[in-house]
């Protein structure tokens, strides 16, 4: 049975599952985000008094951090009061990040376990091997009342990704390129699982950025298997979780029935890759995209801002000057990757290229706050999403790249192959 | 409350119609049904809920309707704006999920979008998985709901769902015997 079956029939307290059943799962970790007050309202409704269990619940402050209305700072007060009623101690306020790099930083995920959120981009969880959904406000207060949830059993999809990652290529052009071969709804209703010699290879932080993807082909959760990579930061954030995974005995079977379908993906080619406005599907390599003069460059959240995209970020950037007609907006996924950066002088090269940094947190990429874009502007961005109005104006374009092709073009202006300058 | 049977006009949209784009993210702090409702679909089609105001329409849709962010204002916006249904060929799965938990029926259905005219009179029969078209008259199947989605949506959705039963094991429980 494939490790996802095992983590639904574990958690379903059954001795198998199988694709399409409808089952009835414990929730291991539930998290609220800032953007869903209607979670209280909706538990209240549903006759809500006390939590099913609060060391099982966080909330995260990272999609209005820090609140830019006064609507946005009433809807934060509340959750921390209701997280101080409740006894929820994993209260992760406005200084903390996104919840996809707060949640693992803070040793709360861990392999086998089944965590849902009021999040779409939570399928980034399955690289750490946990079984990871988004779900939407009512379904959460369901799970905050009861600590249970249904899902019908998805079939699952496998990705193999064999070849060597060519110079300035990163896990968001692999994807990107996935996903524009694959189509938006591939995987709807179904999980991917990501395998072959390239993912070995990648580091976690890569591996974060294809599952965190997968749901703009509509996946509902991801998985790779998790390695002797995933040991060592488990063992770093949360050795007990490590240890009661191991407990677990998860059978390592491969079963080709398993799969509802495999696709195969040679990218030892594969060049920088750009998705063009205004889906995250019309993706064309860096070289057909070059010189489409841009305004805004934004590298960070939960798709493209963690240490290794701010690293590769500040190499490019090392004593160069964006361009004048360029803001540039660093948006880290957490902070504590801001104050490693700081502490490796990444931060120090990005403000004297001429960034602005932006407080750790989704940023801009939803088009609340801090960098939204006017009508007729361009902006290329590190995040996940293109959609018209996305980032502000229907009437900007946001085109979707790797944080080394955003840096690139931050300095010329106009979309740029980020080989140029490395 | 509950309708196993829908009719109404329908209103034609595309492919990969995401969140976003039926309910924009700058409005997402915003928790009451009447000032939700003003900003449904308002970056794609302007007044939408002028629009639709004082009749009964079903939204009929493409591939992928709903695609994207999690957020149940997107469902809500269109139930608070007086969307009866949505009819598509495909749902994004969070967007399908919370269209049911607020009470929202929907439906899937492939090639609605190639049977269908803006304005058209449609009726959805959900109990028996079947949609009737007009002008020439004729019925389209589609899977119907598993018994476990139809008694959410039964129960106007699932916060009375969950008002009434506290647990899901009860509904599970039941089938599994």
């Amino acid at each position: 049975m494939h490790p996802i079956y095992q983590i639904l029939s574990r958690a379903s307290k059954r001795n198998s599952v199988k694709p399409g059943e409808f089952i009835v799962v414990n929730v291991d970790l539930a998290e609220v985000n800032d953007l869903y007050l209607q979670v209280l309202l909706s538990f209240k409704e549903m006759g809500g008094d006390r939590v099913w269990n609060p060391k099982k619940i966080t909330f995260v402050m990272d999609h209005y951090a820090p609140a830019p209305t006064i609507r946005a700072a009433e809807n934060q007060r509340k959750m921390r009061e209701f997280a101080s009623e409740q006894g929820i101690y994993n209260f992760f306020d406005i200084n903390r990040g996104v919840c996809h790099q707060v949640m693992p930083e803070a040793g709360l995920i861990w392999p086998g376990m089944v965590l849902v959120a009021t999040d779409s981009h939570t399928t980034t969880h399955g690289a750490f091997g946990a079984f990871s959904t988004g779900i939407g406000a009512t379904d959460m207060a369901a799970v905050l009342l009861t600590g249970k949830i249904w899902f019908k059993v998805p079939e699952i999809i496998k990705i193999n990704i064999q070849g060597r990652i060519g110079k300035g290529v990163m896990a968001k052009d692999i994807i990107l390129h996935i996903i524009s071969q694959l189509g938006t709804d591939i995987a709807l209703y179904k999980a991917i699982e990501f395998d072959g010699e390239t993912v070995k290879e990648m580091s976690l932080d890569e591996r974060l950025v294809l599952c965190n993807m997968s749901v703009e082909m509509g996946a509902k959760a991801t998985y790779i298997r998790p390695d002797e990579k995933v040991r060592e930061y488990l063992i770093d954030v949360n050795s007990g979780k490590y240890k009661e995974y191991k407990m677990m005995k998860f059978a390592d079977d491969e079963n080709s029935k398993d799969y509802e379908s495999v696709y195969d993906f040679d990218i030892s080619n594969l060049e920088p890759q750009i998705a063009l406005p205004h889906r995250v599907d019309n993706v064309v390599p860096v070289s057909q995209a070059k010189g489409k003069p841009i305004q805004q460059a934004l590298i960070g959240t939960c798709t493209g801002g963690r240490m290794n995209d701010i690293k590769i970020a500040a190499q490019i950037l090392k004593d160069k000057k964006i361009s004048p007609s360029v803001r540039l907006l660093i948006v880290p996924a957490s902070h504590k990757i801001l104050q490693k950066c700081i502490e490796l002088g990444y931060i120090q090269t990005l403000l004297n290229a001429g960034a602005a940094l932006v407080t750790p947190s989704c940023g801009p990429c939803l088009g609340a706050h801090e960098g939204v874009l006017s009508s007729g502007e361009s902006c290329i961005s590190s995040s996940s999403r293109n959609f018209p109005g996305r980032m502000g104006s229907k009437e900007a374009k946001i085109f979707l790249s790797s944080p080394a092709t955003a840096a690139a073009s931050s300095i010329k202006g106009v979309i740029t192959d980020p080989r140029e300058f490395l | 409350m509950f309708k196993p049977i829908i009719g109404g006009k329908v209103f034609k949209v595309g492919h990969d119609i995401d969140t976003d784009q039926i309910y924009p993210g700058r409005y997402l702090y915003l928790t009451l049904p009447n000032e939700i409702a003003v900003h449904a679909m308002e970056d794609i089609i302007s007044d939408f809920s002028k629009k639709i105001a004082g009749e009964d329409w079903i939204i009929v849709a493409g591939k992928n309707f709903g695609c994207g962010s999690s957020r149940e204002h997107a469902p809500r916006a269109l139930l608070c704006a007086g969307v009866k249904a949505i009819v598509a060929e495909s749902f994004g799965r969070i967007f399908y999920r919370n269209a049911i938990n607020v009470g929202l029926p929907v439906v899937k259905c492939l090639d609605i979008i190639k049977k269908t005219h803006q304005g058209n009179l449609i009726k959805i029969n959900l109990q028996d998985g079947l949609i009737t078209l007009y002008n020439p008259d004729r019925e389209i199947s589609f899977e119907k709901y598993p018994a476990q989605l139809l008694s959410i949506l039964k129960s106007g959705g699932l916060i009375s769902y969950m008002k009434k039963y506290r647990k899901y094991s009860h509904l599970i429980g039941k089938l599994d015997n």
